[in-house]
């Protein structure tokens, strides 16, 4: 047991003199918690646009001022006419042209009718659906003052009311996604690097042929990033309450309990990717080229999970920060308990314990 | 001129030699670049929807049976009370509900007006957003729908717009035509695939850059080279020139999995996409070079490298929208160079956009790689 305590002491000792990757270690949640919190969000807005306006009449000149007073649209100029439209798209200037034909208001008030044609720039296809959707709401605004004004029979209404995330703020889905991410490249990356570094250096060799048992160097190994995981978690959560107002709602301690399950999960991920890795190259490689972009997109932060194809869906549940995901979203923003986490803690729990089962079974205590 | 060739030959020599490293530089990459768009579908449908109908008319389940046949909606079943039907959302058992208060369809007949209260979780921001539009659209379709029955054909045909045969006592209406440019079936992978392979390019050219010099400094044999008379620029670019080549091949490769297995081939001219390429390489590796410049370990160089590759991929627009940030954001946004060739990659592959159209961003890459480079090379330093 003394040993084990040196030995840990050992590996503490490596980590906290290397301060450049400490202080990346402690920088990276930090910096992208700021970052992601304030800047990123699934809101669109401020889309540019260019209006084509042919009529020149009372109406279009209301629908027009109608459009560039909406927090949707940034009109960026009008166009004098609809022929510089491509050469604006192809430039990337702008998303959507909105086109008045001529005798606008002539024909709306002679045959009731009147269209107005909108291109939208569908490379991003999203952002397309979305800015046309805009600007139909305001014409559909615009034509229920007029249906009003002429008496219009039967109208439903719509009140709607976004729940936990009134403002559509990015923050509330990317705080658990970014911990998720964060969390889990930290404890993956550091531990098979830690691991590798002494292959490579040969100092494994030395203490694979000492008396001390193989558990224990795993352990030595394990604790400081444990420690480190912890502290970042605690420097995230507090953050996120201080800076974006997203406080823990639910119970602290089962979100720590969660937490730590999680973080047992990606150090043996971590053990599991040091034993088949040679050098500390290939070793990174295959954590960051491996598990970056697979967690990032499989853990349902950025893209629905029920939107992929079958096999991926099944896949998505191999990823452990999936999980994890949805008690953060659960426990931290819902303030939900245990009742409702039940099922993902148990999985996290025997995902942990199958791992660090393997890579201890299979940790090598030969070099060749 | 002699020196750099003996240096390239010696690092292709290395980087061929190293199988395992070069199977995962080359086939990695390409595996994600097929399987990653699948996953990276953001096409709202199959909202699940909880239905609390306090009124149980012929209404409401019309309205109900409306939004479940329009293929955007899935019912998670009816709810009794409007605290039920929360409750299934808290548990993620529906998206958004919709309650239809009690005597709607006699209020709605009596006093020609009534609301409908809809819920949604906005935890997803673009679910929400897009589902409440989908929802609206939808009800306002339905109030055109009941309008007709409601009251004969000639006042209805008006109300429900384009489709209505021109009648002069009717009421005025403007419609909106809408149509989709570059990519008329919303396909978002087209939308996806020319970014994912940017990441993939960046990860590749910055990380391997940084780790390839600073591994010559942990294990020494930095010290030989810097014993020769090899000069500082030389031996920069016998390090950077194996990695633009394997880049532009990564690339190509890259470009090849698009079209067989997605179908994406570029609109726009070659040249100007691998001339936009190497712009981009140069600066990309100029960073590699800067993030060895500062780290003696490779765990140094991999933490840093990382800070920047996680923060790149997730705010140079690959996943969310440049625009939609606040200014100071995008000002930042403005000096990664991912966004700037994620943002000609996609003008280019989907739009055809040419030299001119792409200037701004070619310029401001060159601009940041020049910048990036020289300090990378001021900071070099022959000695240990």
């Amino acid at each position: 047991m003394k040993q084990l305590i040196v030995f840990i002491q050992k590996e503490f000792l490596h980590v906290f003199r290397d301060r450049k990757t400490l202080l990346m270690l402690f920088g990276l949640p930090i910096a992208q918690i700021v970052l992601f919190g304030f800047a990123l969000s699934n809101e669109i807005k401020n889309s540019k646009i260019v209006v084509v306006d042919y009529s020149k009449d009372p109406v279009t000149t209301q629908l027009i001022q109608e459009i560039t007073s909406s927090q949707y649209f940034n009109v960026t100029r009008g166009l004098p006419s609809a022929t510089g439209i491509d050469a604006a798209f192809k430039r990337g200037d702008i998303k959507m042209a909105v086109i008045f034909p001529e005798h606008f208001s002539d024909d709306l008030i002679r045959t009731g009718k009147a269209t107005i044609q909108v291109i939208a720039d569908a490379s991003d296809p999203n952002q397309a659906t979305t800015v046309t959707n805009y600007l139909t709401q305001i014409v559909g605004t615009y034509n229920a003052r007029l249906a009003q004004a002429s008496g219009q029979p039967l109208q439903i209404g719509v009140q709607n009311r976004m729940l936990y995330n009134p403002e559509l703020r990015g923050a509330p889905n990317f705080v658990p996604g970014v911990m998720a991410l964060v969390l889990m490249l930290v404890c993956t990356m550091m531990t098979s690097v830690a691991i590798v570094r002494e292959k490579e250096l040969g100092t494994m060799e030395i203490l694979l042929v000492s008396p001390f048992k193989t558990i224990y160097i795993i352990i030595s190994k394990l604790a400081p990033n444990l420690l480190i995981s912890i502290v970042n978690l605690c420097v995230i959560l507090v953050l996120s309450d201080v800076f974006l107002d997203l406080p823990v709602k639910g119970s602290i301690l089962l979100l720590f309990f969660d937490s730590i399950l999680f973080i047992l999960t990606s150090l043996s991920i971590g053990l599991l990717l040091s034993i088949n890795a040679k050098t500390q190259q290939a070793a990174m490689m295959s954590s960051l080229m491996g598990m970056m972009l697979p967690t990032m997109l499989l853990t349902g932060f950025l893209f629905p999970i029920e939107n992929m194809p079958l096999p991926l869906q099944w896949l998505s549940n191999a990823v452990p920060s999936r999980w994890y995901f949805i008690v953060v979203k659960r426990v931290m923003l819902k303030g939900l308990g245990f009742s409702s986490v039940w099922k993902e803690t148990l999985i996290l729990a025997g995902m942990s314990f199958f791992l660090f089962a393997v890579s201890i079974r299979r940790f090598k205590t030969r070099l060749q | 001129m002699r020196t750099l060739l003996f240096l390239l030959d010696k690092e292709f020599r290395q980087m061929l030699r190293n199988r395992q490293l070069l199977s995962t530089l080359l086939i990695a990459p390409l595996i994600q670049l097929i399987l990653l768009p699948l996953a990276a579908d953001y096409t709202v449908k199959d909202i699940a929807m909880t239905v609390v109908d306090n009124d149980h008319s012929t209404f409401s389940r019309k309205l109900v049976d409306k939004i479940t046949a329009s293929g955007y909606f899935k019912l998670a079943g009816y709810t009794t009370s409007y605290a039920d039907g929360l409750a299934k959302v808290q548990q993620d058992k529906a998206d958004l509900l919709l309650q239809i208060p009690p005597h709607f369809e006699r209020d709605l007949v009596k006093e020609n007006a009534r609301d409908l209260y809809v819920a949604i979780n906005a935890i997803e921001g673009t679910k929400a957003n897009l589902g409440g539009a989908y929802l609206s659209s939808i009800i306002a379709d339905f109030n055109s729908d009941i309008r007709l029955q409601w009251l004969g054909p000639v006042a209805g045909a008006a109300s429900s717009g384009s489709s209505a045969a021109a009648d002069p006592d009717a009421t005025p209406q403007i419609s909106v035509a809408s149509s989709n440019w570059y990519n008329p079936l919303l396909n978002y992978k087209l939308y996806m695939v020319p970014a994912i392979l940017v990441t993939l390019v960046t990860a590749m050219a910055a990380m391997q850059s940084a780790f390839n010099i600073v591994q010559e400094k942990e294990s020494g044999t930095i010290e030989q080279i810097n014993v020769t008379p090899i000069r500082k620029h030389w031996f920069i670019l016998g390090k950077l020139i194996p990695f633009l080549v394997l880049g532009v091949v990564v690339f190509t490769l890259g470009i090849i999995a698009g079209w067989a297995f997605y179908g994406i081939w570029p609109l726009g001219s070659f040249v100007v996409l691998y001339g936009a390429l190497v712009v981009y390489l140069f600066a990309m590796l100029g960073m590699g070079l800067l993030i060895s410049t500062y780290s003696a370990t490779q765990q140094q160089a991999m933490s840093l490298s990382f800070f920047f590759i996680n923060i790149f991929n997730l705010m140079s627009g690959v996943f969310t929208a440049v625009d939609s940030m606040p200014a100071w954001a995008q000002y930042i946004v403005e000096t990664f160079p991912p966004s700037h060739f994620i943002k000609i990659m996609r003008m280019v592959v989907l739009k055809g956009s040419g030299w001119s159209d792409i200037g701004y961003h070619l310029g401001a890459m060159a601009v940041i790689g020049l910048f990036l480079n020289t300090w990378a090379v001021l900071n070099y330093r022959k000695t240990v």
